[in-house]
C-alpha cells in the first residue's frame, strides 16, 4: 500500500531546452527530457516529439518537484478555510508533486475511518498525491496514546499532534517507544506551555515595545532538548517541525552529531522574516513559533545550508478572513504557504546569494521525502515524472484573488517576487501549468 | 475667539493635510507636540471663563468607542469634545452589541455609517485603533490599545510637566512598576524621548521587557529623578498564576512609593487609578510633591486640543475657521 492518495497520470511530455537541475543525481545541463506514460525515458538532445505535449523551456529550470511535510488542509471541519481539492491545487502552482497533511482537524483524524476517509476523497479530490498524518495521541490531548498500530494499517503516513505539543515527557517516551513496532515517522511541535502561555510574538525588544506578551525561544528549545534525549534513550527517530530558535538548533545539532536519529524542518517565513515585520500588527504575520530576531533567522539560514535541517516545510496554515481581520492578539497563529514558498526563497535568500539554488532545491524535495520515507522526486530514466518547471527571473504579484487556497491569509500579500513556478508534474501527470 | 489666535505665529502647521489620526507616539513630531500643547494652553485660558463652552467643533460628531472601562479618559474625551460643542455619544462595550459578538471590524463599520468627524477608542488589545483607521473615514484617536499605546495620556503628561517645570528637555523621570502590562510607560517613554527628556524603568524584573528603554531592579534609582511616576499594577491584566511578583505586598514593601522613598524637590505622577497602598501611599498622592490632579486636570484641556488639532489644519488656519461667539 502506498502512503499516498491522489491522482496519478501517465502523461506524454517532452520538456525541451531546460537546464534540467537536480543536485542529487549531478545533473546540471541543458537537456530535453522525454516522459512516456508519466515515466522519464530519455534525457538528451533534439528527442523526437512524437505526439507527445512539448513544451517549450528554454531559459527554465527542470528540476525535481517539491514535497511539503507540513499543511494544514482543514478537512474535515473547516472546508470553509480549505478542502482536499483547494489545497492540493495550492500544492500544485507552488510546484509540489506531494504533500503531507496535518491531523489537526475537527475532529483530529485518530481514528482509522476516518484516515480511510479521508484518502478515499483524496483519491477522488486531489490534485496532487497526499498523505494523511494521523494523531498521536487520542484526541490530540496529549494524554493517551492513539492507536497507532490501527492507524498505520490504514494508511497514516507519519504521526502527530502539532498544533499541540505532547507537553507531558512520559506519554512522549511511551510514544518512541511503541513506535518501535510500527515504524513510522514521529513528528513534534516543540512549545512548553508554561512558557508560552498568552504569548503573541517573540519574546524580544519588538514585542516589548509594541506591548504584546512574548513567546520567549526557550519555549521552543527546552522541548527539542527534551525530545532529542528522549529519542536518544529510546533508539528511536524523531522529526521536529517548524524549528524557529537559535538554541534549538543547537539541540538539533549536538543530538545529530551524537548519532541520535532527529531531523528537522524550517519554513520559508522563518528564514525570510524576523519579528520586524510584527511592527504593522499585521495579524498575516502572527504565527506559531513566532517570527524571531535575525540572530535565530540566520541559525536557522546556516542550519539549512549545512543540513542540519533537512527541509523547508510550508506550515501551511489555511484561516478565514474573518478570524485574522481582527486585532493581532486576538488572531490565530498561521499563514498559507504552499503558492509562494519557492519565491520567497528565491526572492529572499537565493537572489541575495544567501542559500545557493542547488540547496533551495534539495532541501524542498529530496530533504523532506527522506525524512518522510517517500519516493524521492528525481530526474532519472525509468522513474516516475515528478518535475516542476521553475522561470527564476519571472516577477510576479501575489494577488490574493488569484491565490489557489480558499484563504488569503498570506504574509506576501500584494508583494512582488521572483521565481515562478510554470508547471508542475506530480505522479507522471500534469498537475498546474501557467 | 481671540484667545484661539495665541497657537499661531511662530508654530508650524502639520507636515500634511491629510487626514490624520493620533494612533501612537510614534505619528508625533516635535512640532506636533508644541502645536498641541500650545492649544492646550489657549483652551486652559478659556476654561477660567465663565462660559467655558467654545462654538468651535459646532456640528462635528466625536463618537467614544469604549471597550475598557475607564473614568477618566471616557469622562474627559466627553467632556472635550462637548467644551468644544461637538455631538458627542459614548459607547460601552458592555449593554452593546459588542456583547452580542459583533466584531470590531463590524462595529467600526457600522459607527462609520453616521460620518464621524472622529472616533476615539479603547480597547484591550494592541493594534485596534490603526485596524478601526484602515476602516474608516473618520479620524481616529487611540484612547488606549491593549499593553501597547496611549498617546493622549503621554501628550497630557508632557502638559502637566512643561506646567510645573516650566520646560520639556533635560529632565530625568523614573517610571516605577509594572511596565510589562503598562501602555501609559509605552507612550510616555517615547513622549520624552521625542522632547528630549530621558526616562528609566524601575520595577522587578519580569515585569520590565526589553526594548521600551533603560532599567533597573533597584528603587534606589529613583533617587536623582526628577519625577517618579507610578505605574498602577495592573491586577486585570495580569494571567492568574503568572507570578509576575510574589504578592503585592511583596511588590511594596520593595517598589511602593512612601514619603521615605520620595526627596524634598522630586515630583511624584501616577496616570490612575491608584491602588493606594500599593504602588503608592495614600500620604504622597495627597501631598503637595503629588501631580496627580494636575494630571486629570490636563486631560481635559489637551484632549480639547487633540480634537480641535486633528479636525482643523492647525493653527494657522484658526482664523479662517473659527467663528465668532
Amino acid at each position: 500500500m502506498t502512503i499516498l492518495s491522489g491522482p496519478t497520470g501517465a502523461d506524454d511530455i517532452i520538456v525541451r531546452g531546460a537546464r534540467v537541475l537536480d543536485p542529487v543525481e549531478g545533473i546540471d545541463a541543458s537537456l530535453d527530457v522525454r516522459i512516456d506514460r508519466g515515466v522519464i525515458t530519455q534525457l538528451g538532445t533534439s528527442l523526437d516529439t512524437n505526439e507527445h505535449h512539448v513544451v517549450d523551456a528554454e531559459g527554465l529550470v527542470l528540476a525535481p518537484a517539491f514535497v511539503d511535510p507540513h499543511v494544514h488542509l482543514r478537512t474535515p471541519g473547516r472546508e470553509d478555510e480549505e478542502t482536499i481539492a483547494s489545497g492540493t491545487a495550492a500544492a500544485a502552482a507552488g510546484g509540489y508533486c506531494a504533500i503531507l497533511a496535518i491531523p489537526n482537524t475537527e475532529p483530529p483524524v485518530d481514528d482509522p475511518a476516518l484516515l480511510r476517509g479521508l484518502r478515499a476523497r483524496a483519491e477522488a479530490e486531489a490534485h496532487v498525491p497526499v498523505g494523511f498524518m494521523a494523531a498521536l495521541t487520542k484526541a490530540q490531548a496529549g494524554s493517551e496514546l492513539a492507536e497507532l498500530g490501527a492507524l498505520a494499517d490504514a494508511g497514516a503516513a507519519a504521526f502527530s499532534d502539532d498544533g499541540r505539543p505532547v507537553t507531558a515527557a512520559g506519554v512522549m517516551r511511551r510514544a518512541l517507544q511503541y513506535n518501535a513496532i510500527i515504524g513510522r515517522p514521529i513528528a513534534v511541535h516543540c512549545e512548553e506551555p508554561t512558557l508560552t502561555r498568552g504569548g503573541h510574538a517573540h519574546a524580544g525588544d519588538v514585542a516589548g515595545e509594541l506591548g504584546i506578551d512574548g513567546w520567549p525561544a526557550l519555549g521552543e528549545s527546552v522541548m527539542v532538548g527534551r525530545d532529542v534525549e528522549l529519542a536518544d534513550e529510546t533508539g528511536q527517530p524523531i522529526h521536529l517541525m517548524h524549528l524557529s530558535a537559535r538554541e534549538s538548533v543547537e539541540h538539533l545539532r549536538r543530538g545529530r552529531a551524537a548519532g541520535v536519529a532527529v531531523t528537522a524542518e524550517v519554513t520559508p517565513h522563518h528564514l525570510c522574516l524576523t519579528d520586524d515585520a510584527i511592527r504593522t500588527l499585521d495579524p498575516n504575520f502572527k504565527m506559531n513559533p513566532p517570527l524571531r530576531s535575525d540572530d535565530h533567522r540566520t541559525a536557522l539560514i546556516d542550519a539549512l545550508r549545512d543540513g542540519t535541517i533537512a527541509a523547508v516545510a510550508t506550515d501551511h496554515a489555511p484561516h478565514a478572513t474573518a478570524e485574522k481581520e481582527v486585532p493581532f492578539e486576538s488572531a490565530p497563529f498561521g499563514v498559507i504557504g504552499l503558492e509562494t514558498a519557492f519565491g520567497a526563497l528565491n526572492t529572499y535568500l537565493v537572489e541575495p546569494g544567501v542559500l545557493r539554488l542547488e540547496t533551495v532545491l534539495e532541501r524542498m524535495s529530496a530533504g523532506p521525502a527522506a525524512v518522510f520515507g517517500l519516493e524521492r522526486p528525481r530526474i532519472a530514466v525509468g522513474t516516475r515524472a515528478n518535475l516542476v518547471l521553475l522561470d527564476l527571473r519571472a516577477s510576479w504579484r501575489v494577488h490574493a484573488a488569484k491565490l489557489r487556497s480558499r484563504s488569503t491569509n498570506s504574509w506576501l500579500l500584494d508583494q512582488r517576487l521572483t521565481g515562478r513556478v510554470r508547471m508542475t508534474i506530480a505522479a507522471g501527470r500534469v498537475a498546474h501549468e501557467s | 475667539m481671540t484667545d484661539l489666535r495665541l497657537v499661531g505665529g511662530q508654530l508650524l502647521p502639520p507636515a500634511t493635510r491629510e487626514r490624520r489620526h493620533l494612533l501612537s507616539v510614534s505619528d508625533l513630531t516635535r512640532d506636533d507636540v508644541e502645536r498641541i500643547l500650545a492649544a492646550a494652553r489657549s483652551f486652559a485660558d478659556s476654561q477660567e471663563r465663565e462660559t467655558k463652552k467654545l462654538p468651535t467643533l459646532r456640528g462635528r460628531v466625536v463618537l467614544n468607542v469604549f471597550y475598557e472601562s475607564s473614568t477618566r479618559t471616557s469622562s474627559s474625551f466627553e467632556l472635550a469634545a462637548k467644551r468644544l460643542s461637538a455631538d458627542t455619544v459614548t459607547l460601552r462595550a458592555s449593554g452593546s452589541s459588542v456583547e452580542k459578538g459583533e466584531s470590531l471590524k463590524d462595529t467600526a463599520l457600522t459607527l462609520s455609517a453616521y460620518d464621524p468627524d472622529v472616533i476615539v477608542l479603547r480597547h484591550p488589545e494592541a493594534g485596534a485603533a490603526e485596524l478601526v483607521a484602515r476602516l474608516t473615514n473618520a479620524r481616529v484617536v487611540n484612547a488606549g490599545d491593549g499593553k501597547h499605546q496611549h498617546p493622549t495620556q503621554a501628550l497630557l503628561d508632557l502638559y502637566t510637566l512643561r506646567n510645573t517645570f516650566g520646560r520639556l528637555d533635560g529632565l530625568q523621570v523614573a517610571i516605577v512598576g509594572d511596565v510589562a502590562h503598562s501602555r501609559v510607560a509605552r507612550s510616555l517613554v517615547q513622549a520624552l524621548n521625542l522632547v528630549g527628556s530621558q526616562a528609566i524603568l524601575v520595577g522587578p524584573p519580569a515585569l520590565l521587557p526589553p526594548g521600551i528603554g533603560p532599567t533597573s531592579h533597584d528603587i534606589q534609582a529613583i533617587a536623582d529623578v526628577d519625577v517618579i511616576y507610578v505605574l498602577r499594577m495592573q491586577r486585570e491584566r495580569i494571567l492568574e498564576g503568572a507570578n509576575f511578583v510574589p504578592s503585592l505586598g511583596e511588590y511594596s514593601r520593595r517598589y511602593g512609593i512612601t514619603a521615605a522613598r520620595v526627596r524634598p524637590g522630586q515630583f511624584v505622577m501616577h496616570p490612575g487609578p491608584i491602588n493606594r497602598g500599593v504602588e503608592l501611599d495614600g500620604d504622597v498622592a495627597d501631598s503637595e510633591a503629588s501631580l496627580v490632579l494636575e494630571q486629570v486636570r490636563a486631560g481635559l484641556v489637551v484632549r480639547m486640543a487633540i480634537l480641535y488639532d486633528l479636525l482643523t489644519a492647525g493653527p494657522v488656519a484658526v482664523e479662517a475657521t473659527v467663528e465668532t461667539a
